[in-house]
């Protein structure tokens, strides 16, 4: 996703350079060097041979998800191997909260993971594990795509949107205090550093993925010096993509416009929490978290792909679960990796089974089980090869 | 005293008799359409002989006509007339010296801690989701919208939510007081307290025990970005919404357009001894400033509920009666609800519809 970086970052040294006008200031020169000295991602190892991927299965209808997709990869054929990895906070040395070490030795190996959905308890003794995972590995960008699914009727059609939110700060600071008793404080921590990462980020993403525009999404008239903040950082960013068409858009405008016309929207960039919101409310659009895939990116070239639905503790064991969430995940994951090939197979049998009607599971309207779904899919996926 | 058509003899439906026969309420028309949509209201209330007068303030930040005299002369003649009518104020992004703009400047000298946005589809206008009847609820006065921020080093800005244990009983005790006194059924919390355990943790909590105080009344809470996915998929399971600052910001406008837009829903504001009507979605629409394309289907639905506020019921219900009578026609329509037609023929329409009421 994110990998022609270098060439952009050489391409716009060499216009300031040409240009004669400003001048080259010497932290961008040292991007410029870094992004050619790493290289693109993408060619590292996967072209030939079996890609390890770090697998953490999660809890409630997590492991039935992760078997079902791991089924599907096996009869597509894919050259991923999977390692299993559990991620339940310990406590580490000085009290401090952590993912268990062969976790974090794992992902930091193999570079690209699947996760299904992990726990988030009200007022528990330890921070989410979702939150400690984006920690952890810096996982600064939340991509969610929001394809309406062809054979999933909702009432909003040709819904295809993308949503990058920025999934380090923001809101989520998690700095929290109460001053006297009865009085609160949250703080929104807003950094130049982290708006810049991501603003960059989602016009990479729009470039890499041909997306014609971005919007960046603020309330910057209320909270104006925060989102005042992140609104110079998406402008200049936009200054550096001009081939990137660039809007911005209050927060209250882009709900109000979201669910009278969805298709005017293209890439949203915004914090985290106005991400959280409209990117569960653009999932809501094409059918609920249940086949929304989403990714995250972080620094170093990590990326964890997951399925962002509840752990949904009622149907776990009874073979109910829906795994297209995960599947789709899966398949972003895929074409991450440059893995197109497969990502189409596996995407194509996904979508024409749900279109099929026969097997469907029962949050999509259906009677079928998890198992007959998958089974199902792979019988497409064998069938196409 | 009424003056009907030639066929009404209806003069036991006359308003209530008042000494000085008429209300004053001040005006603030702010900026964008609003000055548009004030001018549609007081066209209507002259047609229909409505006993209420007007005192208008021009107060606007980004026209540069605000100042704190300007501000002051407001709160006065709002403290005195206790009622109001109000546009959208704009606030530009870049700020001079103060954070507030005057918008929130105003809502915090008069304390409207309330907000009441009623999302009702409109009958004769379908969208995608018909027959919605919700009440959104939101605490106005503290949250996110406190406007204190700093940069603590270059780069680094810090912006304080504030909730107080007060503030959200009382907005509780407001949402269960409404909807006991309107006969709903269920009052739902809209908070994110998995991640913001200590603020929304304390607004829930609050929530929760001044549910206890309503034992009729069903409690429920749910987290805000599953809120707003179920508002999309099955909007009928909620009822009335009570919800801190920003996310009643983004349900207002959302629940708004389920129904058809910011021109369609009506809202006001409240305190303990003040209300100022307004629009529920409060945008300023300033694209549209001088093209006469806004709809005052909103403007004029809270101007009803105004004058039922102000107990002039006959006279309520004679505009709400009108304003959807001529949107079930569905001949004059605005450009938003896919018409064709002006704002003036709209509240001509409007008009019309005022004077040929048919006899009950």
């Amino acid at each position: 996703m994110a990998g022609k970086a270098w060439r952009s970052a050489i391409l716009n040294l060499l216009r300031t350079w040409l240009s004669g006008k400003d001048k080259i200031k010497a932290q961008e020169v040292s991007w410029a060097v870094g992004a050619v000295k790493k290289g693109t991602p993408q060619a590292r190892t996967f072209t030939r041979g079996i890609q390890t991927v770090t697998l953490i299965p999660g809890d409630g209808i997590g492991p039935e998800i992760s078997t079902a997709v791991m089924k599907i990869f096996e009869a597509a054929e894919a050259p991923i191997q999977w390692e299993e990895r559990n991620v339940t906070a310990i406590q580490g040395p000085g009290g401090k909260w952590m993912i268990p070490p062969d976790a974090k030795e794992s992902m930091d190996r193999n570079k690209i993971g699947l996760k299904g959905p992990l726990k988030t308890p009200i007022a528990a003794g330890h921070p989410s594990m979702n939150l400690l995972l984006r920690k952890t590995f810096d996982l600064y960008a939340n991509v969610r795509p929001c394809v309406s699914i062809e054979g999933y009727k909702t009432p909003y059609s040709d819904v295809n949107l993308v949503t990058i939110r920025e999934n380090t700060e923001g809101e989520y600071s998690g700095i929290e205090h109460v001053i006297v008793d009865g009085v609160v404080q949250s703080i929104k921590l807003i950094t130049e550093q982290a708006s810049q990462r991501i603003a960059d980020y989602a016009f990479e993403y729009a470039r890499n993925n041909q997306r014609a525009s971005v919007t960046a999404v603020h309330k910057a008239n209320i909270m104006r010096m925060s989102d005042g903040l992140f609104l110079r950082k998406c402008r200049e960013a936009a200054e550096k993509h001009k081939d990137v068409k660039f809007t911005e858009m209050y927060l209250d405008t882009v709900c109000l416009n979201m669910v009278q016309d969805p298709t005017q929207f293209d890439v949203l960039v915004m914090p985290n929490l106005y991400g959280d919101i409209l990117s569960d409310l653009c999932a809501g659009l094409i059918g609920g978290l249940g086949v929304t895939p989403s990714g995250n990116i972080g620094a170093n070239g990590v990326a964890i792909f997951e399925s962002v639905h509840g752990t949904a503790p009622d149907i776990a064991g009874k073979d109910m679960a829906n795994p297209t969430a995960l599947l789709l995940s899966a398949v972003m994951m895929l074409r991450h990796m440059g893995l197109h090939g497969h990502a189409k197979k596996i995407e194509a049998a996904c979508f024409d089974t749900i279109r099929d009607e026969k097997v469907r599971t029962k949050d999509l309207g259906g009677n079928s089980k998890c198992s007959e779904f998958t089974e199902a899919i792979c019988q497409r996926v064998r069938d196409m090869q | 005293m009424i003056i009907q058509g030639p066929h009404e003899t209806c003069f036991h439906l006359s308003p209530p008799a008042r000494a000085d026969a008429t209300f004053r309420v001040t005006m603030v028309p702010g900026d964008g359409v609003g000055p548009e949509l004030m001018t549609a209201v007081k066209e209507v209330f002259k047609a229909g002989d409505v006993p209420v007068e007007f005192e208008e303030f021009h107060l606007s930040e980004v026209q540069n006509m605000a100042s704190e005299e300007k501000l002051d002369q407001v709160l006065t003649s709002m403290k005195t007339n206790k009622v109001a009518m109000k546009g959208k104020i704009h606030t530009p992004m870049e700020f001079k010296g103060e954070l507030a703009s005057y918008e929130m400047r105003l809502r915090r000298k008069l304390d409207l801690f309330a907000n009441v946005v009623h999302v009702n589809s409109l009958p004769g206008y379908s969208t995608r989701h018909n027959n919605l009847d919700l009440v959104i609820i939101r605490e106005q006065t503290e949250g996110e919208y406190s406007s204190l921020e700093h940069e603590s080093v270059t780069g680094v800005i810090e912006c304080l939510k504030i909730i107080t244990r007060e503030k959200s009983r009382r907005i509780a005790k407001f949402a269960f007081d409404y909807a006991t006194k309107k006969g709903r059924n269920k009052v739902t919390a809209v908070h994110k307290a998995n991640i913001m355990k200590l603020a929304d943790g304390l607004f829930l909590q609050s929530c929760a025990e001044i549910a206890q105080l309503y034992p009729k009344i069903q409690y429920e809470n749910i987290i805000i970005d599953n809120c707003c996915m179920q508002l999309v998929q099955n909007p009928y399971q909620f009822d009335v919404l009570v919800m801190p600052n920003l996310y009643g910001n983004i349900i207002d406008n959302l629940a708004a357009g389920l129904v058809g837009g910011a021109g369609v829903v009506p809202g006001e504001s409240y305190s303990a001894e003040y209300a100022v009507f307004e629009t529920g979605a409060r945008h300023p629409f300033a694209q549209a400033v001088g093209r006469n394309i806004a709809n005052p289907t909103a403007m004029l639905l809270s101007a009803s509920n105004m004058l039922r506020h102000l107990n002039l019921e006959y006279h309520s219900n004679m505009v709400s009666d009108a304003v959807k009578r001529v949107i079930k026609q569905g001949k004059v329509r605005t450009r938003d609800l896919g018409g064709y037609s002006t704002t003036s023929d709209f509240v001509r329409a409007v008009v019309e519809n005022l004077r040929h009421r048919p006899a009950n």
